[in-house]
């Protein structure tokens, strides 16, 4: 019984570890995705920020990351999802909850938007999948 | 191959943005944007992103923002991470000064630093990389090595432990560049560049994250008082929207921030 109960354990514990490398491994094959999206703003001048925003999505639901961002400067909030995603969507919020104009960039599970404040402070960028299934994602932001 | 994929991704983005620029009625509730996710790496702006937003309003003279060489040899570890923040901003000023020797001398000076807390061994790469980029001008480059840097300091304090000490080096960086930006503006004011000084939300995610850090660190005197002038300094930067600060409230954030870095400059600061 004891034997038992150990070799549930050690699958049990497999199995997780297996599920936690899966999990890392589609975050980081979705940082890959978000940084090659902001890679063609490169070439406008945009500053590719050091961090990145990795996450799990799920459909009709905000994943929100707070940001504080200064008027006069440009962003781009570039974003991708892993497996079984297949649609993603970023979207900009102001301070009260308001969405702002942005320009948008869709392409599947990768998505951009480009949002320039009048004002400086917080706002909240919004990643969501709009239609079939969540997944892991991945956020980094430019700017000029 | 690598060209025809950069332009295969520019004529994507092109067909997409010209389907674009609307604004939806959606809105968010304060209970969503409350539980909005809060990192140090991406909610907080680098000193680089202040000052890109300040340029637009101007020429600025930036090495004309330098201040004189600061002790590399404080012993309170407090005091090292809240420096070593306003030298990587001292970095960022210089780059915008396109300032080769300067960049030179602050890396040095950073790895130094550094190396006080015992977090210098991937950082002497670093250092290599900040004086080569810096030789061959590359000031794009060296403005994204300072945050990697930045990054790479905090990441390594976190794996020693320290993980207290890395919202001061962000605080540091944030202080130094304030002073900074406050002085520029107070020189050539106009209602455009002031308006970058409104983050009452920023001022106040780096003051939580104070109020968490372990109860001895935050009891340290010169913690305890950042934290305090911290918290006058979140109302004086608490401007309303479209409306830009006065002349006026700028000199009182530049004398705020100024005292609070004259303090984390001092050499008398005891443990």
């Amino acid at each position: 019984m004891k034997h038992c109960l150990s070799i549930l354990l050690a699958i049990l514990a497999l199995a997780a570890n297996v599920l936690v490398r899966a999990e890392t491994d589609a975050e980081i094959g979705a940082r890959k995705d978000a940084a090659d999206v902001a890679r063609a703003f490169s070439n406008e001048g945009f500053m590719l920020r050091d961090g990145h925003w990795c996450g799990v999505v799920k459909p009709h639901e905000h994943s929100l990351l707070a940001v504080n961002l200064y008027a006069g400067n440009q962003y781009w909030f570039s974003a991708a999802a892993a497996e079984p995603a297949k649609k993603l969507e970023v979207s900009v919020y102001d301070e009260t909850g308001k969405q702002a104009s942005t320009e948008n960039y869709n392409d599947g599970a990768k998505a951009a938007a480009g949002f320039s404040p009048v004002d400086s402070g917080q706002y909240f960028v919004s990643v969501d999948v709009p239609e079939g299934e969540g997944g892991s994602f991945c956020l980094v932001y430019s700017y000029k | 191959m690598i060209h025809l994929m950069k332009l295969s991704m520019l004529v994507l983005l092109v067909s997409a943005l010209a389907a674009s620029g609307a604004t939806n009625d959606a809105s968010l509730s304060a209970d969503q944007l409350a539980k909005a996710a809060k990192t140090d790496s991406i909610s907080i702006p680098t000193p680089g992103e202040l000052f890109a937003a300040l340029s637009k309003s101007g020429k600025i003279n930036w090495s004309g923002q330098y201040r004189g060489p600061m002790p590399v040899t404080y012993r309170n570890r407090a005091q090292i991470a809240l420096n070593l923040g306003g030298l990587i901003a001292d970095g960022f000023i210089a780059v915008e000064a396109k300032d080769g020797q300067q960049v030179k001398n602050i890396g040095s000076d950073i790895i130094k630093l550094a190396k006080a807390l015992g977090v210098s061994e991937k950082l002497l790469g670093r250092g290599n990389s900040i004086n080569e980029f810096a030789d061959n001008n590359e000031w794009d480059t060296l403005q994204e090595e300072l945050e990697a840097t930045q990054n790479e300091v905090k990441s390594s304090m976190q794996s020693h432990a320290d993980q207290d000490l890395v919202i001061l080096v962000t605080l540091g960086g944030w202080i130094r560049g304030t002073q900074v930006v406050t002085g520029a503006i107070i020189k050539n004011f106009n209602e455009r560049s002031a308006n970058v000084l409104r983050q009452p939300a920023l001022v106040h995610l780096m003051k939580s994250k104070i109020d968490e850090i372990s109860p001895a660190l935050r009891g340290e005197p010169l913690v305890k008082d950042v934290s305090e002038q911290l918290g006058q300094i979140e109302k004086l930067v608490a401007f309303q929207p479209g409306k830009p600060p006065s002349e006026e409230d700028v000199r009182k954030v530049n004398e705020a921030v100024r005292k609070v870095m004259a303090e984390i400059e001092s050499k008398d600061v005891a443990k």
